[in-house]
């Protein structure tokens, strides 16, 4: 996801430094652009939207593609490959971190009636407002793919629930790119060295946790100050904090017990400092710490993004497993931290072709094999894990942990029109940082959470 | 300097009619102004005009009296983002009218010419970067990771950014930025305000016996008093705009820093989020009225459009 080598190398120089800031940034950036919720059992409401009206079509007409850096090479790889396809590439930000930079230019080319690109990549949140109208009389910006324009049968072929936060009203209004199953991650290596068992429940983590802190102080098992860190944690543990229960009604109750189990083991690893209040990808963590995080949960995309790239963990000591279990819980579920679509406009005068790009962007194994995140296409998921790039670098083979995890991701957290990351970062995290514990700022966080939800119309539950 | 020189231009504006001749000065005058106006009406009247309108209408143009203003203010982002930006002027504006007014009257009277034309120039620097650059200055300054001050901000107790970020360090710190930008160029202009009291003045208060300080408070100051609330004015519009700093904060903090800090950013989430002009508009004309406030009271109590008595 990192477009420039690699950005956290320490160096003496100050020049190099401030580059490896910036560049930090912007991989954070990148990296969280995954960072949004997903999976949301949008229940058809029947309403059967009028049949889509393409724009006025024209054979071979130009289209405009956004994509955000990391997926800017995938998109220079089908112009090379399909040079009789005339496309403009531009390249943003991608939707990363909550960022709401395509909803902002979509509105003004609403108003202004001219403007949209052809094919975005974005986040599941951008989904929320691209298949509704940005103002009266407006049409929505993504176009419905499942009408006549993507066959059922390639629909048909996303891992299970990954196309649920492309749906709304019964239509399908985009192609979900990859998905980013959590599962833990731990450094073989330091494990076997020390003699300590994978746990493969959470009280067995929380267990292990306290053990590594005295037994091995300054090494960690994991992190909560970063953006998405909710979604590997309170995600995982089923905590109804973005609960949809309707078109527009949110259920946010961390009150839940299943709230609660998680932020009392988070609290108790926190105090023993097994747990890190700093984020994996905060500036410096990677120079101070990178070395010494013995766990972490997380998503599929840390091997190489967080391990490989930032920390700089030789290869072949890291491993994950498969998502942890609450007693009592046979099949464990797991969250997910991101995970991009791709959406085709409504207002294109080349649908064909754009939607030609967008097929073969998410579905092809040309391109997805060697993608830099794990595809949402089940065929191409397959295809992924056996290309050596993304397994070699591993201790053990992570093909089990992560096809396990791809469908075992908790379906009720769902993909909101305002993003998760928001209330987590202003809210929680300063308040970490300032020494609260993260059950005495649940209550803190379920108001911003639903002041949030109230501002964007939806009706809020606390119970 | 420059701006006290533009001052008795303005004069003949007032005794236009008295003679031909001073007709013939103002007819150049409306020829120097006119560019300066059609730019106002164009990016400043018009679409001050226009923000009253979607303010007092709905997304179909229908009238809907103060409707917007009610919703916006019963948002629950409003209350803190007006109550932060108020912590924050109330900081800077005293900062800056203290510190330019103290430096300015020491480069004055107790610094030589040549070492004092060489802190006014340093002192500007800072103002010539732009906003976006200064923070980003600014990013560096306070993370201790990369800041050349870290052992500063250790001592303070601050050991990672994101303890620097905590919110309430917030008006501190957009404080300090202001500060490094805007107060250079103020000094230079009130070290020039200074500059226009008439040295017989100066004179007549040593000989009656006032030291520096005394001249500076009894006569230095009050003769100064319309600079000091023209720069108020000018640094409260500003201020109640703050825009830049959290929003490029709120990026590079990765979230940390609240979205809707400031009204400023209130009223961009509320454009370019919700797509609710409307009520956008009627956060920037809240902003307007606050400003308006501020400018008329403090015209009304420096006299600043009273002219020199002749």
């Amino acid at each position: 996801m990192r477009s420039t080598g690699s950005p956290r190398t320490a160096s003496p120089r100050r020049g190099a430094r401030i580059g490896a800031l910036a560049a930090a940034l912007a991989g954070v950036v990148a990296l969280a652009g995954c960072g949004a919720s997903a999976s949301t059992s949008t229940t058809p409401s029947g309403s059967g939207s009028a049949t889509f009206k393409p724009a006025g079509q024209k054979d071979g007409a130009q289209i405009t593609v956004w994509a955000d850096s990391t997926r800017l090479p995938s998109v220079q790889a089908y112009q090379k490959s399909h040079p009789d396809v005339k496309m403009k590439i531009v390249t943003y930000d991608g939707g990363a971190d909550g960022s709401t930079y395509l909803q902002t230019k979509v509105q003004l080319f609403d108003r202004t009636g001219s403007g949209w690109p052809d094919v975005v990549f974005g986040s599941p949140t951008d989904v929320t407002w691209a298949s509704a109208p940005t103002k009266p009389g407006a049409k929505p910006f993504a176009a419905p793919l499942d009408q006549s324009l993507v066959p059922q049968a390639t629909l048909a072929g996303f891992a299970k629930g990954s196309l649920a936060p492309c749906q709304f009203n019964g239509h399908t209004y985009c192609m979900r790119n990859d998905i980013a199953q959590v599962v833990l991650w731990y450094n073989k290596t330091l494990m076997d060295k020390w003699g300590y068992q994978v746990p493969t429940t959470w009280d067995q983590y929380e267990a292990l946790g306290e053990k590594v802190a005295k037994e091995h102080p300054g090494y960690l098992v994991g992190s909560v100050g970063d953006t998405n860190s909710q979604e590997s944690y309170f995600w995982s543990s089923q905590c109804p904090a973005f609960q949809s229960t309707g078109p527009n009604s949110l259920r946010v109750a961390l009150k839940d017990p299943k709230c609660t189990r998680m932020s009392t083991l988070l609290d108790k690893l926190i105090a023993a400092k097994a747990v890190s209040t700093e984020g994996f990808f905060s500036q410096g963590f990677a120079k101070s710490s990178g070395s010494k995080v013995l766990m972490a949960y997380g998503p599929s995309w840390y091997g190489q993004y967080l391990f490989k790239a930032a920390f700089n963990t030789p290869a072949k000591q890291m491993a994950a497993s498969a998502p942890l279990t609450w007693p009592g819980e046979t099949t464990p579920s797991t969250g997910n931290v991101g995970g991009g679509v791709w959406m085709v406009s409504s207002h294109s005068a080349n649908l064909k072709a754009s939607t030609d790009l967008v097929t073969w962007l998410t579905t092809s194994n040309d391109n997805q094999a060697a993608a830099p995140t794990y595809p949402a296409y089940a065929p191409a998921a397959t295809a992924w894990l056996a290309n050596p790039a993304n397994r070699d670098y591993f201790a053990t083979d992570v093909s089990g942990p992560f096809q396990q995890a791809a469908n075992e991701v908790w379906t009720g957290w769902s993909n909101t029109k305002f993003s998760d990351a928001t209330a987590w970062s202003s809210v929680v995290l300063p308040a970490l940082t300032a020494g609260k514990t993260l059950t005495a700022t649940l209550p803190a966080w379920q108001s911003a959470i639903s002041d949030e939800a109230k501002a964007d119309g939806y009706q809020v539950t606390n119970q | 300097m420059t701006l006290l020189e533009t001052r008795p231009v303005s004069l003949p504006a007032r005794r236009r009619g008295h003679t031909p001749r001073r007709r013939a000065g103002g007819r150049a005058g409306y020829f120097f102004v006119a560019g300066y106006t059609l730019l106002l009406l164009a990016f400043g009247v018009f679409p001050t005009c226009y923000a009253f309108y979607l303010a007092f209408t709905n997304d179909r143009g229908q009238f809907t009296g103060i409707n917007q203003f009610t919703k916006v203010a019963r948002d629950y982002r409003f209350v803190p983002a007006f109550s932060h930006v108020l912590v924050y002027l109330a900081l800077w504006l005293v900062t800056l009218v203290v510190l330019t007014v103290l430096v300015a009257v020491v480069l004055r009277g107790r610094v030589r010419p040549g070492v004092s034309a060489l802190f006014r120039f340093l002192y500007y620097i800072p103002g010539a970067l732009a906003g976006v650059a200064s923070v980003l200055v600014w990013l560096f300054m306070l993370d201790p990771d990369v800041s050349p001050v870290s052992w500063l901000l250790s001592a303070l107790g601050m050991h990672s950014f994101a303890a620097v970020l905590a919110p309430g360090n917030l008006p501190w710190i957009f404080m300090l930025i202001a500060f490094w930008t805007g107060a250079g160029g103020w000094m230079v202009v009130m070290y020039g305000a200074l500059n226009n009291i008439p040295d017989e003045v100066l004179e007549a208060a040593r000989m009656d016996g006032a030291g520096p300080w005394r001249t500076a408070w009894y006569v230095q100051i009050p003769m100064i008093r319309q600079w000091i609330a023209y720069m108020t004015i000018l640094a409260f519009a500003g201020g109640t705009q703050l825009f830049v700093e959290p929003q490029l904060l709120q990026t590079a903090s990765l979230g940390r820093v609240s979205p809707t800090w400031s009204p400023n950013q209130l009223a961009y989430v509320y454009a370019f989020q919700q797509g609710d002009f409307n009520g956008a508009a009627a956060i920037s004309v809240f902003l307007l009225v606050l400003g308006l406030l501020c400018a008329g009271l403090l015209v009304a109590r420096s006299n600043m459009f009273t002219l020199d008595e002749k």
